[in-house]
């Protein structure tokens, strides 16, 4: 008689869980909506902090360079090394150009550089916001009445903006000139024949493509690592202090990653 | 400043029938129970009670960092849990406020500290800010420290650099959320002599919330004392012992008890 009447509760416990869950989600996901919202207003609200700006875009952007030419310049010679390789056994190396230049216009370029910033400036961002959400230091600005959003968020969605399409932009030559290195330069394909084929594959819509992609991916890369951030205390299983700081830092980054990838197939689908 | 400054009746901050829970469902803890209090016009009010009491809760709730589950919270005549964001912004000019931990902005130095409200939200010229910045150095005695950042400063200055910020605007209320914590005996003393001094100067209504008893009842006019979701008003702290509120007599019992001995 016990275990008949126990059955039921334990069955009420699991699905109240699961509602539970989900209304969590629900709620986490209509938070960070909110958030994009006024992060995306305060990009319109006066004073504009141009030396934020500055600042931020030398984070992201300049501060990334390094990292972005060294990741571009093995992508391109692997996708030479690789494309020689599997073109040559049909006697088109003539093709290499062009195979090197759209797959990273189109694809590596845009999501690969992503990918780098998430991990380089995205993590130190959400890091920073949340150690200021848990010091304190968000709410000092609410109560001297000066808006988060326009002082501390947008400046970073507008860097992230600005910083990310030029990065994939250095990421696309670098790669190229990666790929022309070890196509033409070490396997001695035609140097001409790598160009040409470039300039006759290359059409401007898979340059917007690649554009499109780096404007999506940097919004949900800047708005995922600063989001998870400003909700650090409200993140179910962070924890707390110092150690919610580093777990939620970690989430951001494989949320953004995995957001990024997703969003690539997407637009393709979309887009191509 | 933005706008006109909002005018302020007596009482200053009024609570009615205030109820605040955290937690989830089955977990929630209720905090506040049907709170009442008001706190007067330019007069200093203490909060005191134990850790996880509430009382930081109350600040939070006065500024509308937190909304109540039932009640008022009336700053002068404007019920602060119902007005949107807009309406708070220029509530929270109103206030100025120190935080536990200081909450001081580790990417800016003493000096962009106490300048930052001046910036954002007044229309004074650079000069005219560095030279207020530097008269409420002076007054603080923190003057030859400026280009330091908060992370090279003792827990003291901290407290000193944050209490200047929030004094910057020259607010009609400061709230003051734990203001000795972590501090010895010579620092404390120190603050609450800084207290009186700007209060003296400025005539502020402040907010006290401390479990420093008893010596942080020497600043008070009324003493708010929390305990287990009750809470009693007194005027003066040798009225503590005889609440008609049996947790807050057994609170007076436990703290002011064991000061005594």
């Amino acid at each position: 008689m016990n275990q008949i009447e126990q059955q039921p509760a334990s069955i009420l416990r699991i699905v109240g869980g699961i509602g539970d869950h989900a209304l969590y989600i629900l709620t986490d996901l209509g938070s960070m909506g909110i958030f994009l919202f006024f992060s995306l207003v305060g990009l319109f609200k006066r004073p504009f902090r141009f030396k934020e700006l500055i600042k931020q875009m030398g984070f992201i952007g300049a501060g990334s360079i390094t990292v972005i030419f060294f990741t571009a310049l093995s992508s391109g010679m692997v996708l030479g090394l690789q494309g020689y390789y599997s073109l040559h056994k049909f006697g088109a190396e003539g093709m290499l150009g062009s195979a090197v230049s759209l797959t990273l216009i189109m694809e590596l370029g845009p999501v690969l550089t992503a990918l780098m910033v998430a991990g380089r400036a995205g993590s130190a961002m959400c890091a920073e916001i949340g150690i200021m959400r848990i010091s304190e230091q968000i709410d000092a600005l609410e109560c001297m009445a000066i808006d988060p959003f326009r002082y501390l968020i947008s400046p970073k969605f507008l860097a992230a903006l600005i910083s990310v399409p030029l990065l994939t932009a250095l990421f696309d030559v670098v790669g190229i000139m990666g790929g022309y290195l070890a196509g033409v330069k070490l396997m001695g394909v035609n140097g001409g024949a790598f160009f040409a084929g470039m300039e006759q594959s290359v059409t401007n819509h898979d340059i917007q493509l690649g554009v499109i992609k780096s404007f999506v991916f940097a919004l949900l890369l800047v708005w995922i690592c600063t989001g998870r951030g400003y909700f650090v205390q409200k993140i179910r299983g962070a924890g707390f202090g110092a150690e919610s700081v580093s777990k939620v830092t970690t989430q951001a980054v494989v949320i953004s990653s995995i957001s990024v990838l997703i969003f690539d197939y997407l637009l393709t689908a979309v887009l191509l | 400043m933005s706008g006109e400054p909002i005018a302020v009746p007596e009482p200053a901050i009024r609570f009615v029938d205030v109820c605040k829970s955290f937690g989830e469902r089955a977990r929630r803890h209720l905090v506040l129970d049907r709170v009442n209090f008001s706190v007067p016009m330019g007069k200093t009010t203490v909060i005191a009670g134990g850790s996880g009491q509430g009382k930081s809760v109350i600040l939070k709730l006065i500024l509308g960092l937190l909304r109540p589950d039932s009640g008022q919270v009336l700053v002068g005549d404007t019920d602060v849990s119902a007005m949107g964001y807009k309406g708070l912004q220029e509530l929270r000019m109103l206030f100025g406020v120190l935080f536990q931990g200081a909450a001081l902005f580790d990417s800016l130095t003493v000096f962009e500290n106490i300048a930052l409200p001046l910036r954002e939200r007044t229309a004074f010229t650079g000069e005219e800010i560095r030279s207020r910045v530097a008269a409420t150095l002076e007054q603080l005695e923190l003057t030859g420290h400026e280009e330091k950042f908060p992370a090279q400063l003792s827990g003291g200055m901290k407290k000193r650099v944050g209490l200047a910020r929030a004094l910057q605007l020259e607010p009609k209320i400061v709230l003051f959320d734990e203001p000795t914590t972590g501090l010895d005996p010579v620092m404390t003393r120190e603050i609450y002599e800084l207290f009186v001094r700007t209060r003296q100067r400025l005539g502020y209504t402040a907010v006290i919330v401390s479990h420093d008893i008893p010596q942080v009842f020497s600043l008070a006019d009324q003493i708010i004392l929390l305990n287990k979701g009750e809470l009693d008003v007194f005027t003066d702290a040798s009225q503590i012992p005889y609440s008609t509120k049996p947790s807050i007599r057994e609170f007076a019992r436990q703290v002011m008890g064991q000061q005594a001995a």
